[in-house]
């Protein structure tokens, strides 16, 4: 109803990935959150190279250098730009550590939890009927309650330790996979090449991994980079609790945890470091998930 | 009316079967007796000790004493405090719904205005900063932002208390509501911006809002009537079912600023093994919860007519 | 002061978007009498509803209007400000849309959106403004108004919605009324029960009315004087009898011979071959010129309105010439 206004269309260059890639990247706030993303994944996997101490080393970490203000120097010899923490662990090292676990943890479960709930969701498309009403009122009811509580429920059910943890993880997550992925794949099934291809008998695994799927990619894509940075910040919600990650695996939750008795001395910068890595993390995961939420939305118009 | 005793019924049997869920579940959590006793208890104190709680009869037995309790009141007792789980739970209960309502009341307050105004100003530099506030608003992670809150206003400025909670609406207790309560409400703060923003756009191309300018109508009741009435639907469905969420989220809120509610008690409660407390607070928290989705799903109704109407038909 | 209730001198509506400027409506001109019916035609993407949307000012971004006057009882309405538009819309100038389930708020009650229609221009209370609202319903032929007016839209069926979007119109005794395809979304049977009260109406009321159609049968039995437009711009204008028998423009030729009816049995549609031309890439000259069989070199050069057998044609090989 609204005026009849002729636009030409877009000269159409290129395969429809670089299309996209191009629009992605038109964005400033896009670009900077993914290089930023690709820079904070490097340097969670190269942590080890890159941090000046190992602080979950012993012999490497001494009291003496015990809650050392920023840029001062430990006796280790280097200037400690993020200072230390009450044991003397060189912040900026413990940093680098700790986002390799937050990034592992959060991208492992998350991986898991797609293929589990992709697996679901196709199969509960695919099939319809009673398969299909089950698998919904399962995952209906799991996500109307809120996350942190299935974890709590699933931390208390199943007791403490990393394995655990990471359960908890990918069952709060699997059902927005499944439920995703299941519409997408509903709105596909109808369309005429799936009954094409239905038509010369292939076998149904063929139909759903090779017709199907590639098609439900995309909303999976962006559905998955906003469940991953939930993830991150829902482990570190727990591990600051104390109810996640063991101290073995000191995430970043766990060192703001850690931070947290010397606020009110204001030696900040325990807590304060971590939690910017963090939130750049998480926003920087959101942005782009953002960002690719509005590039593969085929309705969106601006 | 067959409507919401549909809704009832099912909400019951959702109900049951968390119970059975969460109860078959906390059983399998490590042996809590071996925290509680003593070195020196001798064998047959532990024996005793096991028969007093009850933790010795098989699991479907303590299972239906549990549901037969349950109906009557008694959730079993702390195995840490020895009283009542129910009491301890409903004790602090009224502490973690002050901070809850508190909460939800600023995200309505702040996050409706600001999201209909980037929805109905969608290029203006105001309207940019609100939706980079509302993504950096979910993605800053609670727990920290209250100790930035803390650390900011309470030890460098000195303005607001950083613990505890103050008696129910005094000028004291809300001093110390305040910073709690805006860091529980931030995350859902900038969700509801953004879906009231997402709402408002997709209202104010409709033709029905050019309709109401050509009546001559002023903006602000096309704003106000118009386009409000029609985002109020989904936004109260979603915003009714964070209250639950809220809820439960009040957890981290309460650890980080000793907040003497429920939340708190759950997570001490996990620590120490202490089982009835947990399956107690559960217990609560989902019946809060069904009960919180019955009623938005029948306000629901009543604020969109054409469910009324197809729920009649059906 | 020549007593005309709606004059357009030279409209210009233009969409700035970024594939370019879409000149939606290129220098429109034409006037409306008291009582009077003009048939505003073309096909879709012609710009005659942003032409409608002009007239109140409704031109929503990119959209704007960058040249030309619009007069109404002699008042340029392009030089009003806001305030002032608001107080003529609705109620000096009311406006018909095309599809009434979409214009009426669905999760409004219809008193509530009628009562709002007239408090906001006539300074009664609402026991008052519920009085006018049934008259109005009763006034276009909807039964029981009382409990219609406490039904929400989706409980009425199109006719009757149509007819409910009418009689807001209706409220505060407009002088002119622009209907943009009202019977569109109708089937034939209500959309000539509609026609026949639109016309009613305007004879016993002295009503101007504007009706924006693609469909000649409409404007046939009902315009007094027609205006086609083609690519933002009209090509021809006058009365309706001398237009439709015998039309000077090569696409109003095209139109009318086009139209279902006047083809003989057997012999296949006369259709206007291509399409109308984007907007926002006219190609030089006459914009018909690719779909016209009567084009010649001189259609390079782009054609003025000009008068011819009492008429105006905008053509430099007018048919029956």
């Amino acid at each position: 109803m609204s005026a009849a206004v002729e636009v030409l269309p877009r000269a159409e260059v290129g395969t429809p990935f670089r299309r996209r890639a191009r629009e992605f990247f038109a964005s400033p706030v896009a670009t900077g959150s993914f290089v930023a993303l690709l820079i904070i994944v490097f340097l969670a996997l190269f942590a080890p190279l890159l941090a000046p101490q190992n602080p979950y080393d012993l012999a490497k970490v001494t009291v003496m250098d015990a809650r050392l203000a920023p840029g001062e120097t430990g006796s280790a010899g280097f200037a400690m730009w993020l200072g230390a923490d009450g044991a003397g662990r060189d912040m900026w090292s413990a940093i680098l550590y700790g986002l390799r676990i937050s990034l592992g943890v959060g991208v492992a479960s998350g991986v898991v939890a797609l293929a589990i709930g992709t697996a679901v969701g196709l199969a509960a498309a695919y099939r319809g009927g009673w398969l299909d009403a089950l698998i919904m009122r399962l995952v209906d009811l799991q996500l109307s309650f809120p996350a942190i509580l299935v974890a709590l429920i699933l931390v208390a059910i199943l007791g403490r330790g990393a394995d655990k943890v990471m359960i908890a993880l990918i069952l709060v997550q699997w059902a927005y996979y499944a439920r995703t992925v299941r519409g997408s794949a509903l709105v596909e099934r109808r369309k005429e090449y799936i009954e094409a291809a239905h038509c010369l008998a292939l076998p149904p695994r063929r139909i759903v991994f090779r017709h199907l799927l590639p098609n439900v990619v995309a909303p999976m894509i962006v559905v998955g980079t906003l469940q991953t940075a939930h993830a991150i910040s829902l482990e570190a919600t727990l591990s600051f609790l104390g109810v996640g990650l063991p101290l073995t695996e000191p995430s970043l939750g766990l060192l703001i945890a850690n931070g947290f008795e010397y606020m009110l001395s204001g030696k900040y910068w325990i807590s304060f470091y971590p939690g910017i890595a963090l939130l750049a993390t998480i926003m920087s995961i959101n942005l782009v998930g953002d960002r690719l939420r509005d590039v593969l939305n085929p309705r969106l118009e601006r | 009316m067959v409507f919401v005793i549909r809704r009832v019924f099912q909400s019951l049997v959702v109900v049951l079967v968390m119970s059975l869920v969460v109860f078959v579940g906390v059983h399998l959590v490590g042996d809590p007796v071996h925290i509680l006793i003593s070195d020196d208890m001798t064998q047959i104190e532990i024996e005793r000790f096991i028969q007093k709680l009850g933790l010795d009869r098989p699991v479907h037995e303590q299972y239906f004493h549990f549901l037969a309790n349950a109906a009557r009141g008694d959730l079993g007792n702390s195995f840490v405090f020895g009283e009542p789980a129910l009491k301890l739970i409903l004790q602090r209960m009224p502490a973690t719904l002050e901070l809850a309502f508190a909460a939800f009341l600023l995200a309505i307050v702040f996050g409706i205005p600001l999201g209909m105004y980037a929805g109905l100003r969608p290029e203006s530099p105001a309207s940019k900063a609100i939706m980079a506030g509302s993504i950096l608003g979910f993605s800053l992670p609670t727990f920290w932002v209250g100790l930035m809150l803390i650390m900011v206003f309470a030890v460098m400025l000195g303005w607001l208390p950083s613990t505890g909670r103050g008696d129910f609406m005094t000028w004291d207790g809300l001093r110390h509501l305040a910073l709690p309560a805006i860091n529980l409400a931030l995350f859902k703060m900038a969700l509801v911006t953004r879906l009231a923003r997402a709402g408002t756009r997709e209202a104010a191309l409709q033709d029905y809002v050019k309709f109401a300018r050509a009546k001559g109508l002023s903006p602000a009741r096309v704003v106000l009537v118009h386009v409000l009435k029609n985002i109020l639907v989904p936004v109260v469905t979603v915003l009714g079912l964070e209250l639950g969420g809220l809820i439960a989220f009040s957890v981290v809120t309460e650890t980080v600023f000793a907040w003497p509610g429920m939340g708190k008690l759950l997570i001490d409660s996990i620590q120490r093994l202490d089982r009835p407390v947990i399956v107690a607070y559960l217990v609560i928290t989902v019946l809060m919860f069904v009960v919180i989705n019955l009623i938005v799903d029948i306000l629901y109704s009543m604020l969109d007519p054409r469910v009324r109407l197809k729920e009649a038909k059906a | 002061m020549n007593g005309n209730t709606l004059e357009v001198q030279d409209l210009k509506t233009h969409f700035f978007t970024r594939a370019g400027v879409v000149r939606a409506v290129d220098g429109v001109s034409f006037e409306v009498r008291p009582g009077e019916v003009l048939g505003l035609v073309g096909e879709s993407g012609c710009g005659k509803t942003v032409t409608g949307f002009s007239i109140l000012g409704l031109v929503d971004a990119p959209g704007r209007i960058v040249g030309g006057r619009i007069l109404f009882d002699g008042t340029d309405l392009l030089k009003l400000g806001e305030h002032e538009l608001r107080r003529i819309r609705g109620a000096r100038i009311a406006m018909v849309f095309q599809d009434p389930m979409m214009t009426l708020n669905p999760v409004l009650r219809i008193d509530t959106q009628m009562v709002e229609a007239v408090r906001a221009h006539q300074d009664v209370d609402s026991r008052t403004a519920l009085k006018i609202s049934r008259e109005a319903l009763e006034r276009v032929g909807i039964p029981s108004p009382e409990s219609r007016l406490r039904s929400y839209p989706h409980q009425f069926s199109g006719g009757m919605r149509q007819r409910v979007a009418i009689a807001i119109a209706l409220l505060n005794r407009p002088k002119l009324i622009i209907a943009d395809e009202p019977t569109t979304a109708l089937d034939v049977t209500i959309q000539a029960q509609i026609l026949y009260e639109a016309q009613k109406l305007c004879r016993e009321s002295g009503t101007a009315l504007v009706w924006i159609t693609h469909d000649l049968s409409v404007v046939a039995g009902l315009a007094d004087r027609i205006c086609v437009m083609y690519a933002g711009r009209i090509v021809e204008q006058g009365s309706v009898d001398e237009v439709l028998d015998a039309p000077l423009h090569p696409y109003t030729h095209g139109l009318i011979g086009s139209v279902p009816s006047r083809n003989r049995r057997g012999s296949p549609l006369t259709q206007i071959p291509g399409m109308m031309p984007a907007l926002v890439n006219l190609p030089p000259g006459c914009a018909f010129r690719n779909r016209c069989p009567r084009a010649a070199p001189m259609c390079l050069e782009e054609p003025r309105l000009q008068e011819h057998r009492g008429r105006l044609v905008r053509c430099f090989y007018p048919m029956h010439a």
